[in-house]
């Protein structure tokens, strides 16, 4: 079963309209003793049945298909109205190309140029770019561009980052050229942030609310970083930034981060969509794809691809990143999401948020041997401290049917009493409480 | 098309012109037929240290750019502000309003070592064959 | 928004900040069920927001907005998208069913492996598979898009010099100059030169200037196989050979491997890594630009440095591993992108191996047919027999003031989507098509007519081409505008707006 639609028939017709006797003879520039004759070791062809009976099966084994999920640290479960699938899913948009022939492609470019648009509010900036792959390379895209800018070399990190976001960001820089900033307290500390700055240092880095779901200091951290010239680059929850102040109008010079939570499931971590904000002045500068308002011959207006010389298939070896794709569908889903919700329902699933966390957090508080792993005030997510390991309460959890939160013990040895738990619109009061039951249970064994 | 006399020229298609010590550099008609619509211009700032035959800016069409190389070695003493409103300039005057910057040369007689128009032309001649 | 829609009545086209207003509200959210403490309270100290300028419309207008504008793409379940190097195949509706399944759908990377067995098999069976259909010894899952398989890819070639100590030596990647700009733009973020080598009059490597570029500096030669004008590299082995003579290894660009599969592997081909691009060769779906995913498939002296996290069974468990000191580190922030995978995978399950088989060889049937009609009204550069895909010029159309952009625009007309166009850089006015093996002899036929009727027009109607298209939804547009005024985002309307009236209907 390989999608084609060829007779014998017709094939025969177009080898000889070729000029060919036999199909092989189209192969002759391939060297013979390249060339399978045997098929593949690989199982199939599978009929339809058979494959949603097996991988049906698989993604049974998988608990999310039952569990309560209280897992955050970058990836939520946050609810995605039913229109986004509805939509999202028409072939108009999936089985679309790349819009570089805009004539053909006004539905793709007018949804990008909204979710552009949506993005630039959400983050207080003057422009955003069409999307990049996920939260994690569009920080390393912000520093890449805070480094061409400001021609220094030196990437400060502050405060309590994605510790993935940081092994990205590794791959990527030389060791040499990063310095991470310990934070006392869960997030950054002004004191530490002023002693590790410098004028090699091309940009200040922090997650807004941070790993930990702490909220930092935008405005001081700005201003420490613009004193001795280095750009800021603010990671930010695009939930979060309904209800907080923006970064970008707090002066930051970029906002990016991961937007999977508008319109777009965990879906074990794959395909993500990142997004990349940033002021009038490094428009030149921005990585991947933008599209632009424009009319055509007529007089319509009409939204184009536009500073495409900046991509690497122009520039080349001068480009300046190497995105060739921006995560299309995913930035459309985000779009219907946002323009769904609107401005209340995107306020309102934010105030839910924050509501749900917090009564969460002080029911678990309440369990004795639970604490708060940080103080200061946080957005949808807490680090909890617990009386055992996380990695036993996270078990406990799903035999209950919930997956009580992310066991940091995966991240750092020293972590792996904590447990980092996320609260979204969609958890009701009754699973908080079989939560915390959860970890009353799991208390009471240590 | 045809290439003013008042100016000499580049392997890389663009022009000089020396009056008063200075010279005037901005790319040819050719270059900007070639280019398409111009849509913005990287320019140095003033005081930069050029040198012959490398890179001392970026022009950029549509659907493609291109590297600006220096004529002669010398300092950028002024830069074409209007193009940055206005870089529709290089395509409409090449010559005149869609100049770009201004060198102060290391050596003024360098100028004379490029080409005139007659050499452009029929190096323009030459790449279309 | 022109008058030209409110004289022919139709609802005019607009955005979504420009529609509603205060009052209009989508789908809602639930009441708060737990005890409502002051926000304020909760996020003492916290600098709050004062505005969000977000649309206000209701559900189903928002609906209604999005419907009108997917029916202003072109996609490839309406119609034929010759576009080369891009393999516009169809994309199975099965692929999507099975990606979306809950199990996989709202499965959490960060959850327990044990949590999450279903997924990373099916990782595991993805890197298997394809593992077998290059040949290869390893492969990862983990980078998001062919360029970042790239990446990934240079920077295994990287961590193995280095693990040679030739790190600081070998800084040069020779790249031909009829690869795709990803290439060099890869090199270049790795901080290594590239070197461009030039192709031979049968646009293949140049096998001299090739032996001359290579040298003890020389980290890697990048290739794609078959090149950008559809032809299978006949020099491979001696390629490949050479840059092994002198120590350095051979990366392919995975983009033509349609070609390829199930018909030569890779590996033996003597290269040392390559990426796939699983939205072109195995189906996954374009999504109006991304996403895709790159998995990169290494040869055994490589696998070392492979990303972290990395899936191993054993007694079919299945668990992520960190602990891998060679490693090059993450790519990626989870572990890949894992919907895509899925959808991959089935593909690859669906067809088995036969399916594969013919994947190839009809891509190659349908691109050596087309070849051939067209070569009877265009100028082929190269007529040896293509693979998957092939290169004309259009410049026989110059003399009529056209151009190969103009006839790009004329096939949306007939409801074609324009192959690709100049590209490769080293034919003039290129336009570079491959038909795919999912398209009908029917499909190519129509195809062909409407390319010789524009050679046609070319001579007789030249305006009709200058000023294509004409059946679109819009007319050709202005990019130097585009370019220039950099209008980014929409204007937010200034200040509360009454809902819409039957009056105000129309006006911005």
């Amino acid at each position: 079963m390989s999608f084609t639609g060829l007779t014998t028939h017709e094939e025969q017709r177009m080898l000889r309209e070729i000029g060919v006797g036999a199909f092989d003879e189209l192969l002759d520039a391939i060297p013979e003793r390249v060339v399978l004759h045997q098929p593949l070791p690989i199982p199939g062809p599978l009929s339809e049945i058979e494959i949603r009976r097996t991988l049906g099966e698989w993604s049974r084994t998988n608990a999310a298909d039952r569990a309560v999920s209280f897992l955050g640290a970058g990836a939520y479960d946050h609810w995605i109205p039913s229109a986004v699938n509805a939509v999202a899913m028409r072939s108009e948009f999936a089985t679309a190309y790349t819009p570089y022939q805009p004539e053909v492609a006004q539905g793709s470019l007018t949804a990008i140029f909204q979710f552009q648009s949506m993005i630039a509010e959400l983050t207080g900036c003057d422009v955003a770019n069409a999307s990049l792959y996920d939260g994690s390379t569009a920080t390393v895209e912000a520093a890449l561009l805070a480094r061409g800018q400001t021609g220094r070399k030196r990437v400060v990190v502050a405060g309590a980052l994605h510790p993935n976001y940081l092994g990205v960001l590794r791959t990527y820089l030389d060791g040499r050229d990063l310095t991470i900033l310990e934070n006392r307290g869960g997030s950054c500390a002004a004191l530490d942030l002023r002693a590790g700055l410098g004028p090699d240092v091309a940009c200040v880095i922090y997650q807004h609310p941070n790993f930990f779901g702490l909220l930092e200091n935008p405005r001081g951290i700005h201003a420490m970083a613009h004193e001795v010239g280095a750009l800021v680059i603010a990671v930010c929850d695009p939930v979060a930034l309904s209800l907080i102040e923006p970064p970008g109008k707090a002066g930051a010079d970029m906002v990016v981060g991961e937007a999977q939570p508008l319109g777009n499931p965990p879906s074990f971590g794959g395909p993500m969509l990142g997004y990349f904000a940033c002021k009038q002045s490094l428009v030149r500068r921005m990585p991947g794809r933008i599209a632009a308002e424009t009319n055509d011959r007529d007089g319509r207006r009409g939204f184009v691809l536009t500073l495409q010389t900046r991509e690497q298939h122009i520039r080349r070896e001068k480009a300046t990143s190497n995105i060739c794709t921006n995560q299309g569908l995913m930035a459309l889903r985000a779009t219907i999401h946002m323009g769904l919700l609107g401005r209340q329902g995107m306020r309102d699933v934010a105030e839910l948020c924050v509501q749900k966390s917090h009564h969460a957090a002080q029911l678990a508080t309440a369990v004795p041997g639970y604490r708060r792993a940080h103080d200061g005030a946080f957005f949808r997510e807490f680090a909890l401290e617990c009386p055992l390991d996380a990695s036993a309460i996270v078990a406990r959890g799903m035999t209950a049917g919930i997956l009580p939160g992310v066991d940091l013990g995966q991240f750092r040895p020293e972590w792996k009493r904590w447990l980092l738990v996320a609260v979204t619109e969609q958890r009701s009061a009754q699973e908080i409480e079989r939560w915390v039951q959860v970890l009353a249970d799991a208390g009471r064994t240590s | 098309m045809s290439y003013p006399d008042d100016v000499r020229y580049t392997a890389e298609h663009e022009w000089a012109r020396l009056a008063h010590g200075i010279v005037t550099v901005g790319i040819t008609g050719y270059a900007t037929e070639q280019l398409g619509d111009v849509v913005f211009v990287e320019l140095p700032p003033i005081g930069k240290q050029i040198e012959a035959s490398k890179t001392f800016g970026v022009v950029e069409a549509v659907k493609t750019v291109s590297d600006l190389y220096a004529p002669v070695t010398g300092v950028v003493v002024e830069v074409n502000t209007a193009l940055t409103d206005n870089p529709a300039a290089v395509n409409v005057e090449p010559y005149g309003a869609g100049w770009m910057i201004r060198i102060k040369p290391a050596n003024p007689a360098d100028v004379d070592q490029l080409m005139n128009s007659a050499a452009y032309s029929r190096l323009i001649e030459e790449q279309h064959a | 928004m022109t008058t030209r829609s409110l004289e022919n009545l139709t609802f005019p086209r607009r955005l979504l900040i420009e529609q509603g207003g205060p009052g209009h509200r989508g789908p809602e959210l639930p009441r708060c069920d737990v005890p409502a403490v002051p926000i304020a309270e909760l996020l003492a100290g916290i600098t709050l927001r004062e505005t969000l300028a977000f649309p206000e419309v209701s559900e189903p207008e928002v609906v209604r907005h999005f419907i009108e504008l997917s029916t202003l793409n072109h996609h490839i379940d309406r119609g034929f998208y010759p576009l080369g190097s891009c393999t516009m195949k169809y994309n199975p509706k099965i692929n999507d069913e099975i990606a979306a399944l809950p199990g996989f759908a709202l499965a959490h990377p960060l959850g327990p492996d044990s949590a999450n067995q279903g997924a990373l098999r099916v990782i595991f069976e993805l890197q298997r598979l394809l593992a077998a259909i290059t040949g290869f010894a390893a492969v990862t899952t983990q980078p998001s898009a062919g360029a970042q398989g790239e990446m990934t890819g240079l920077m295994l070639i990287r961590a193995y010099h280095r693990s040679r100590g030739e790190g600081e030596t070998r800084v040069k990647v020779l790249v031909p100059d009829s690869a795709h700009g990803t290439n060099p733009a890869s090199v270049n973020l790795l901080g290594w030169e590239t070197v461009t080598i030039p192709s031979d009059e049968r646009a293949g490597v140049d096998l001299h200037a090739l032996s001359r570029a290579l040298d003890s500096t020389t980290a890697a030669v990048m290739l794609t196989v078959p090149n950008t004008i559809g032809q299978f590299e006949r020099n491979i082995l001696e390629v490949t050979q050479r840059a092994h003579a002198v120590g350095a290894q051979v990366y392919m660009d995975g983009a033509n491997l349609n070609a390829l599969v199930g018909l030569v592997r890779p590996a033996d081909l003597g290269f040392d890594v390559m990426h796939i691009n699983v939205h072109k060769t195995f189906s996954t779906p374009h999504g109006g630009g991304g996403p895709g995913a790159g998995p990169v498939a290494v040869a055994r002296h490589l696998e070392p440095f492979l990303p972290v996290p990395v899936v191993v069974e054993r007694d079919g468990q299945y668990t992520l591993v960190h602990d891998r000191p060679q490693s090059i580190g993450r790519v990626h922030a989870f572990h890949g992108n894992f919907g895509i995978l899925t959808r991959a995978l089935t593909y690859i399950l669906t067809l088995g191996p036969e399916g594969l088989r013919r994947v190839s060889r009809t891509a190659i049937l349908n691109a050596n047919w087309l070849m051939r009609r067209l070569a009877k009204t265009y100028e082929l550069p190269h007529a040896e027999h293509c693979m998957h895909e092939f290169v004309l010029s259009g410049k026989r159309l110059r003399k009529h003031g056209v151009k190969t952009l103009d006839v790009a625009k004329r096939l949306l007309d007939f409801g074609i989507h324009a192959p690709t166009v100049y590209f490769p850089l080293i034919i003039e006015e290129a336009l570079m098509i491959e038909p795919t093996e999912t398209e009908t002899l029917d499909r190519l036929e129509h195809f062909a007519l409407a390319m010789e009727r524009i050679a046609r027009e070319a001579t007789d109607h030249p305006d009709l081409l200058l000023n294509a298209p004409h059946d679109t939804p819009v007319s050709r547009l202005d990019e130097g505008r585009a370019a220039r005024e950099l209008i980014l985002k929409w204007r937010a309307p200034l200040g509360p707006e009454p809902a819409s009236t039957p009056e105000t209907v129309g006006r911005r």
